[in-house]
């Protein structure tokens, strides 16, 4: 039991400073690499209170997936150089009240969660949840998933499909003058069409491309 | 007391499994060599040692005297940080691949995710590699490998999908016990061979070696390497390489089964018969590499996205509604 609070704390510990440290450090690209040190503590505190199937996939999608995509933006917009500045200018000082009010209703919501949590354990109890232990987590959530929620379930994937479309059709555009490459073409292109075989005379020479 | 007892027992097993992984490592390069010289009509290694098996020993003795230089101008923290990533990464894979019945480090649930999240991972040594040596083709390398490695685990987390649609659990030994009857890569062989490609791809080997390309971008995110450090991100590579074909012959090989569950073959531990098939398809990707010349860039992403992907997409509705319509589905 002793050894679970020690890791306990470890991640959690290193959880909230690298969260810090995203906002705090000076360089983007650090920032990106504390997010990431980030997501895999919370993936391991998952795993510590028995959500293996949650933790994973947490490292999966976010570490695995979004997190390169993030390095990629932040790498190729070049914008790890810049400067955090904070209170300090005028420039970026018009941001921090947006801050503050998203941060405050955030910190209300988590009041709220944690406050039905604590206060009233029978909102937990609403849905059936399947705890035996023999039946692995990855079953459990299927089963809830793919009975009592599949409506809310298949509503969630459509409207993921619906945002990867719209990203699509925003950023798809035809452009006029663009050289491309046509696998067809160059996968099927025969001997006879690409060489010709000439006689050439001595002393005259060819002409050829006319 | 009781607690110290067990992480020595526990310290004691995971030497016990690192030590051959990274002999074996040693033994797998000199192998390649050996393989791709033989393709081209050379001797290959052949001095050091009985057939020079131990080249790729007095390689990592240079390996170790050599300096390790850190450029001026790169991130330092990072730099250092990526190849002991790259290393750390492929190693503790090495945890959930079960060798026998009950022969596993760690029996978790959920083992195919986890060697499929670290695997993932493996991409975060390379781009830190490439952004802290703060140069153009380390640069690029990395940028080329990061999009490589992203695109290919799609297909192959598809690939898993549809293996795990006939096991019905997330458990590597539940994967291997399932195919007792039959291989997987009977019923599923188109998926065999998009596994094997997407391997070769994920794992940065010929004919997708983009990422170090020699003629375009020197050695793509390790130029700025040397020493210890770059030896540690090549036997990162190679052990990834291994743990591939390790994951291929669980999978679709039917892990530490034997061919036939007769006699004599019965005999045989259940780790040789591992060993045989990740052997088997190694000499597969060193032959690949022997064979065949490198992709376009361009055609490597059309390959994994607009034929591997459906590809392996419209297997999995095949798969489900074969298994449906046929009542094969497994139960929990």
């Amino acid at each position: 039991m002793i050894a679970h609070s020690i890791f306990f704390y470890f991640f959690s510990v290193v959880a909230i400073i690298s969260a810090i440290m995203v906002t705090a450090s000076k360089n983007t690209v650090h920032s990106v690499f504390f997010l990431i040190l980030d997501f895999i503590s919370i993936s391991c505190l998952f795993i510590m209170i028995g959500a293996e199937f949650l933790g994973m996939i947490m490292l999966i999608v976010y570490v695995g997936a979004v997190a390169v995509l993030f390095l990629f933006v932040v790498m190729m917009l070049n914008v790890a150089q810049q400067k955090n500045q904070w209170f300090l200018s005028e420039s970026s000082s018009k941001h921090i009240p947006i801050g503050i009010i998203i941060s405050i209703v955030i910190f209300f919501e988590l009041i709220i969660v944690i406050g039905g949590w604590k206060y009233k354990p029978e909102l937990l109890n609403s849905n059936n949840f399947n705890t035996l232990s023999e039946i692995t987590n990855t079953h459990s959530l299927g089963q809830i998933l793919y009975t009592d929620y599949i409506h809310v379930f298949q509503i969630s994937g459509m409207i993921l499909l619906i945002a990867m479309i719209g990203a699509i059709v925003l950023t798809f555009r035809q452009r006029e003058g663009v050289k491309k490459q046509s696998y067809i073409k160059q996968i099927s292109r025969e001997r006879s069409e690409g060489v010709e075989v000439l006689e050439v005379s001595s002393q005259k020479g060819v002409k050829v491309d006319d | 007391m009781e607690y110290i007892n067990v992480v020595f027992q526990e310290v004691y097993k995971i030497i016990f499994l690192l030590v051959p992984v990274l002999v074996s490592v040693a033994m797998i390069v000199w192998l390649d060599r050996r393989v791709w010289a033989f393709v081209q009509k050379r001797r290959g290694p052949n001095v050091v040692g009985p057939f020079g098996l131990l080249q790729s020993l007095a390689d990592a003795l240079k390996y170790i005297f050599k300096e390790i230089i850190i450029p001026s101008s790169s991130n330092k923290i990072i730099f250092i940080l990526a190849p002991i990533i790259t290393m750390t990464l492929a190693l503790i894979a090495w945890a959930v691949i079960p060798f026998g019945e009950n022969e596993v480090l760690a029996n978790i649930n959920v083992g195919i995710l986890y060697i499929f999240a670290v695997s993932s991972l493996g991409v975060y040594g390379i781009i830190m590699g490439g952004w802290a040596s703060n140069s153009k083709y380390p640069f690029l390398g990395s940028i080329r490998s990061a999009a490589q490695m992203v695109s290919y685990e799609v297909s192959i987390g598809i690939i898993i999908i549809n293996v795990l649609l006939c096991v019905g659990s997330l458990n590597l030994s539940d994967i291997v016990m399932a195919q007792e009857n039959m291989w997987f890569v009977i019923p599923l062989f188109p998926m065999f061979i998009i596994f094997f490609i997407s391997a070769l791809a994920e794992t940065n080997r010929p004919p997708f070696d983009l990422p170090e390309a020699e003629a375009e971008l020197v050695a793509g995110y390790q130029t700025e390497y040397s020493g210890m450090m770059y030896a540690m991100f090549w036997l990162g590579e190679y052990a990834n390489i291994l743990l591939m074909c390790a994951l291929g012959s669980i999978l679709f090989l039917g892990g530490w089964l034997s061919p036939i569950d007769l006699y004599p073959f019965n005999l045989i531990p259940g780790a040789i018969w591992l060993i045989f098939k990740i052997l088997f398809l190694f000499f597969l990707f060193a032959l690949v590499k022997a064979v065949v010349p490198r992709y376009r860039y361009d055609q490597l992403m059309r390959l994994g996205w607009k034929i591997f992907l459906p590809l392996s997409l419209i297997y999995v509705v095949l798969t489900a509604s074969y298994l449906f319509y046929f009542n094969l589905l497994p139960t929990i």
